[in-house]
């Protein structure tokens, strides 16, 4: 057959395509159980990280069934949903819901004698997701740690806010204003002052829209555990009043 | 009877034909050569110096910006790059007298593509840290203009083996360079090397000295790449041109 005909060519390139897409598709298949095994284990060592337990990602799954409580899953009016495993949630598909129908993951940590709340945070940066957990006290206002993460922003610019200097900051910082109301933290362009408990934290220099996308992001996801929040903080109003 | 003779005659000679076809498929030279004979152990080390890709051809300098910050990244990038190469080179080789010559570098992309997704899937699953810190460079060595190039110049005229050994000794050329600018930058930009505390352990800190925070930015390797190529020319007297 002439190779330099027409057929010849669309023939060849037709079986490469498939050759190829075959191949691949076999390999990514196989491998898949043990990339989402990382994954998970990922999110373990991460969901640690925001309240202070560094592990390895090999030991994160005994640390996290030590430390972490209580996983729930709750509506938008703060009721648990008994039927959903709320580690098993996937945020990406659940911020596209409308709020009525969302499952909104949390999880109660018990680490040295104290409780922490751990809500799982999902935004926009500036090329495409971001994402993380931020650890609250027992007061569910203070921030004990964060962790940040994202699929594509800028390396040396966005991608900064997976860094620990910008992480830190986020340390001791409060969600709610003076005047009780729920603010998160705010990174802001040109923040001088480094005081803890302003609901500000400094931004990273050419990174302004993920830092935006940061402070909706806490903002925005927060907002929704309120009326869970809420009846939390009744609830401990009650004991301290008794 | 005379017709039968013949006819066994042509099929001797067509089969060893077919057998001459045969080594020169596989070896791409008409004389059984030797593994590694001179010319093949030229192929290899060519690339480690007097035809170095980074150095001498300067190709494939952006990822050597890129992924040079610390050693153990720029260790996994060479040897992934070492198996794309190696790998597209043979396959671009086995297939070069089928491959039509209007879509040859669709081909070569294709199959340069395959191999980088290759490499990007087995080490998200069996060294994921390493992948997220590689993130997308793993995807672009599909953009590197040293395996582009080595395919067209070499694996589209050359046999199996011989494009195997050229896309090892590129690539290892490649690596070799990536590994000495991680190594200067690590050492003088964060003090450790591998992840160990060299510096701490030497004592220097109690003397005085501070890591060179400069070392960690993208233009310091252009500037120990520079180094690199000034050292190379200083002692390899072939790689100075006659003006």
């Amino acid at each position: 057959m002439d190779k330099n005909s027409n057929a010849y060519t669309f023939i060849f390139a037709i079986l490469m395509v498939l050759v190829v897409a075959a191949g691949l598709s076999f390999v990514a298949t196989s491998l898949q159980p043990m990339q989402a095994e990382n994954v998970r284990q990922e999110k373990m060592q991460d969901i640690l990280k925001t309240i202070g337990v560094e592990t390895e990602r090999a030991g994160a799954e005994d640390l996290f069934n030590k430390y972490i409580t209580e996983q729930l899953s709750l509506d938008h009016e703060g009721n648990v949903k008994e039927d959903v495993n709320a580690f098993q949630v996937n945020l990406a598909r659940e911020l596209k819901k409308p709020i009525e129908e969302q499952s909104l993951p949390i999880y109660v940590a018990d680490y040295e004698g104290s409780n922490y709340y751990i809500v799982p945070l999902r935004g926009k940066g500036l090329w495409d997701a971001i994402w993380g957990y931020v650890a609250l006290k027992d007061d569910i206002n203070t921030i004990v740690g964060v962790t940040f993460d994202h699929k594509g922003e800028t390396a040396g610019l966005g991608a900064e806010i997976t860094t620990t200097w910008f992480q830190e900051q986020f340390k001791d910082e409060k969600v709610f204003n003076e005047q009780g109301e729920l603010v998160g933290v705010i990174v802001e362009k040109g923040y001088k002052s480094p005081t803890k408990g302003d609901n500000k934290v400094d931004y990273i220099s050419g990174a302004t829209i993920t830092g935006d996308g940061v402070t909706d992001m806490i903002k925005e996801r927060l907002s929704r555990y309120l009326p869970y929040f809420n009846a939390k903080k009744d609830a401990g109003l009650e004991v301290a009043i008794r | 009877m005379m017709d039968k003779q013949n006819n066994i005659e042509t099929n001797n000679a067509s089969e060893a034909s077919k057998k001459k076809e045969m080594i020169m498929f596989l070896s791409g030279s008409e004389e059984k050569e030797h593994f590694l004979s001179k010319a093949n152990r030229k192929l290899l080390t060519d690339p480690l110096d007097d035809n170095n890709p980074i150095t001498v051809q300067v190709l494939g300098i952006c990822s050597a910006l890129a992924i040079t910050v610390q050693l153990k990244p720029a260790i996994v990038m060479s040897l992934a790059v070492v198996f794309v190469m190696a790998f597209s080179n043979m396959i671009i080789s086995i297939l070069r007298n089928s491959i039509p010559s209007r879509i040859r570098i669709i081909v070569q992309l294709v199959v340069v593509a395959a191999m980088v997704i290759l490499v990007d899937q087995i080490l998200k699953a069996y060294a994921y840290d390493v992948s997220k810190q590689l993130s997308i460079f793993i995807g672009l060595i599909i953009t590197n203009c040293i395996i582009m190039g080595r395919l067209e110049a070499f694996a589209l005229g050359n046999g199996i083996y011989k494009s195997f050994l050229d896309g090892v000794g590129n690539a290892a050329g490649y690596g070799l360079i990536l590994i000495i600018v991680a190594f200067f930058r690590e050492l003088f930009g964060s003090g450790t090397l591998l992840g160990y505390d060299v510096v701490t352990w030497t004592g220097l800190y109690d003397a005085g000295y501070e890591n060179n925070g400069f070392f960690l930015l993208s233009p310091m390797a252009l500037v120990v790449v520079g180094v690199v190529i000034w050292v190379q020319r200083s002692r390899n007297r072939k790689l100075i041109e006659e003006n």
